[in-house]
This record gives C-alpha cells, sequence and structure tokens, in this order.
C-alpha cells in the first residue's frame, strides 16, 4: 500500500495575503476625532424691551474682529494672556465673596456669580480664532472650578466629570452629582455670545 | 588537510520570515480594530481647529454632525468657494438644518430624544457668519446641546 503523504501547504504567501489587507486597512483608516468643547445653546426669547441693568463692571468684553485681533476690555491684548485676564476678572470677588482669591479691586466685578464673560466677533472672524478664544475662556473656568474642587473635595474638577461619566466608577454618583453642582453654582458658566456684527 | 573544516566565510545564514505573516497580521488587527468606518463621505474642507479643554464625546449613537467649510476640490467647480453646511451626504442650506434635527430626532427612542448632542466639525477657516446662522437654526430647532468639534493642541496654533 502506498502510503500517501497530506502534501505540506505552502505558507509563504501568508504574508502577501497580510500585507495586502493590512495597506488597505492603512489606507482607510480615519481615526474619528471625537472629542471637543461642549457648549450649550441659550434658547430663543424675545428680547426684553428694557434688559435687567447689569453693572458695568460686571462684563468682561472680548472683541474678536476679522483680522483676528482681540480687543479685551477696550485694549488689545495677546491670546496667551486672556486666561489669566478672565481668571482675574472672574476672581476679583469686589463685593461679597467669600471663596474669592483675587484683588479685591472694586473697579472690577463683584462676584463670580454676578460676572459675565461677553464674547463679540465679526462676521469675517475665522473659526480657528473663535475657537481658541472660547477654549481660553474655557480655560478660566476650569482652572477655578478645579481649584474650589480641589479646596472642598480633594480632587478636580475635570476629574470628577469623568468619573461621574464613567460606568465603570465605583462611589456615590448622587454624592457626586452634588458636589459637581456646588462647584458649578460657584462659578457659572456666564459666558454670553452676542449675534456676529456685519462690517460696516 | 586539515583536521578542521575552515568555516565558509563571507556568507550570511538566511533570515527566516516564518515569522513575518505574524507580525503583518498583528498590525493588521490592530488596524482593523481601530478603524471606524466613516458612514458619510466629506465634501468640504475639514481641518478641524486646536483646543485643549476638550471633553470627549460619549455615546456616539446620540449625536448628530454636521460638517461646514469650503467645498473639496472636485466640487468646487459646481458648488463654488464660498463655505458650504453638509448634512448627511450632501450640500444642504442652512435653512435645512432644522429639518436635518428634527428627523433625526424622531429617529431615536423618545426617552433618549432630549440627550442628543449636535457635534459642529467646521473647518478652521470658515468665517463666523455662517458659524452663527448655523447655532440660530440649532436655537430654532431647540437642539442646545452642541459640541465644537476640535483636533487636541494649543488653541494658539489656531491664529498663524
Amino acid at each position: 500500500m502506498a502510503k500517501r503523504n497530506a502534501p505540506e501547504v505552502n505558507a509563504g504567501s501568508m504574508a502577501d495575503i497580510a500585507f495586502l489587507l493590512l495597506i488597505f486597512f492603512l489606507v482607510t483608516t480615519t481615526i474619528e476625532t471625537d472629542a471637543g468643547i461642549n457648549s450649550k445653546l441659550p434658547p430663543i426669547e424675545d428680547i426684553p424691551e428694557d434688559p435687567p441693568p447689569r453693572k458695568e463692571k460686571n462684563i468682561f468684553i472680548v472683541l474678536v474682529n476679522q483680522n483676528e485681533e482681540l480687543l479685551v476690555e477696550e485694549e488689545r491684548m495677546e491670546l496667551g494672556n486672556l486666561r489669566q485676564a478672565a481668571i482675574d476678572f472672574l476672581d476679583n470677588g469686589g463685593g461679597d465673596c467669600n471663596y474669592c482669591q483675587g484683588r479685591r479691586d472694586p473697579a472690577s466685578s463683584d462676584n463670580p456669580l454676578k460676572a459675565v464673560i461677553s464674547l463679540q466677533n465679526d462676521r469675517e472672524t475665522e473659526y480657528g480664532a473663535y475657537i481658541a478664544v472660547q477654549n481660553e475662556l474655557v480655560a478660566a473656568f476650569n482652572f477655578l472650578r478645579n481649584r474650589e474642587a480641589n479646596r472642598l473635595f480633594g480632587t478636580s474638577f475635570v476629574q470628577m466629570e469623568k468619573n461621574f461619566n464613567d460606568s465603570e466608577y465605583r462611589g456615590s454618583k448622587d454624592k457626586l452629582e452634588e458636589d459637581i453642582k456646588t462647584i458649578r453654582d460657584m462659578f457659572p458658566l456666564n459666558l454670553s455670545e452676542a449675534e456676529p456684527k456685519e462690517r460696516e | 588537510m586539515s583536521k578542521f573544516k575552515k568555516k565558509k566565510s563571507g556568507d550570511l545564514p538566511a533570515i527566516s520570515t516564518a515569522s513575518l505573516p505574524d507580525i503583518v497580521f498583528m498590525l493588521l488587527f490592530f488596524f482593523m480594530v481601530a478603524t471606524t468606518m466613516r458612514d458619510t463621505t466629506l465634501m468640504v474642507k475639514n481641518e478641524l481647529p486646536f483646543a485643549d479643554q476638550v471633553e470627549k464625546l460619549e455615546k456616539k449613537d446620540l449625536v448628530m454632525y454636521i460638517y461646514a467649510g469650503k467645498p473639496s476640490e472636485r466640487y468646487q467647480r459646481q458648488f463654488g468657494k464660498e463655505a458650504r453646511v453638509q448634512l448627511n451626504d450632501k450640500f444642504a442650506d442652512v435653512s435645512e438644518i432644522k429639518e436635518f434635527i428634527i428627523s433625526e430626532r424622531e429617529s431615536k427612542r423618545e426617552e433618549l430624544q432630549n440627550l442628543l448632542t449636535t457635534s459642529l466639525k467646521i473647518d478652521t477657516e470658515t468665517n463666523m457668519g455662517i458659524v452663527a446662522d448655523i447655532k440660530y437654526e440649532l436655537r430654532k430647532a431647540e437642539a442646545y446641546r452642541v459640541n465644537y468639534t476640535t483636533k487636541k493642541g494649543s488653541a494658539t496654533q489656531n491664529m498663524q
């Protein structure tokens, strides 16, 4: 009887096949960006005849023009300085504010609850510049919220939010939600955006 | 006759390529897992701006995407160079956003409908005018939760 050996399969071309697939996936891959700045738009409301009076000193005006130049409180400013300026304004505590650590300058904001940052831009402003400014302002809020969260709860605000969204977080979510709300109430995100102006 | 054979010099032993498929497969699996197939074809230039205060978008099925930017080169002859909005697979007018949001919202289960987020993927060079129009339409459609989708990086890179 002839003894038959199963012929061995040549695996030499396996690498070629795998390469082919690899190159296909390399080319089609777009690693999706799925992160960004969260924001909440205000509902459309009828503008009241005379809006509630806000003191001039409680408003921090940031203007971005079509040449990507910043005008903060009527003075030109570089983007790099905006974060600190916003922090100083929010944290000033000229009025009654027992957790502010600012200069308590009576000419700047009373307390973070009353302080409003107003962001204005032209229709010709580039979106990139707008995002850069938005980013710096959010950074200012995050800085202050982190500071207070560290002081009160021993962890940063960003970490608290991350834990809150994490389904594997072990600990009381109700407590966490309450803590987050406490911090949010201390530094509410008072960021007002005006409709872009037409260039005249 | 020497007792010890001289070793052949100069000849390199052949490198075994038997493990090459393994390495390639490993890479292949990595890319297969990391790939997310785009469900829409981009018809606009979409160079996202940079930001570092970002939050991750959770729950991908609760996200609606709106793209805006200049039309890509091959559509420029037809649609011009002015920045435009893209919804799903086609160019759209700003006024169509409201309808788009409402139809997207209706396709989701009722208890999830107010958790929807709109992801704005807008090109860096777009003017704020069209962005403001988009935001106004979103407010009309009562889609208040937005996410300005960005790349991770320092925001100063946007100002160049």
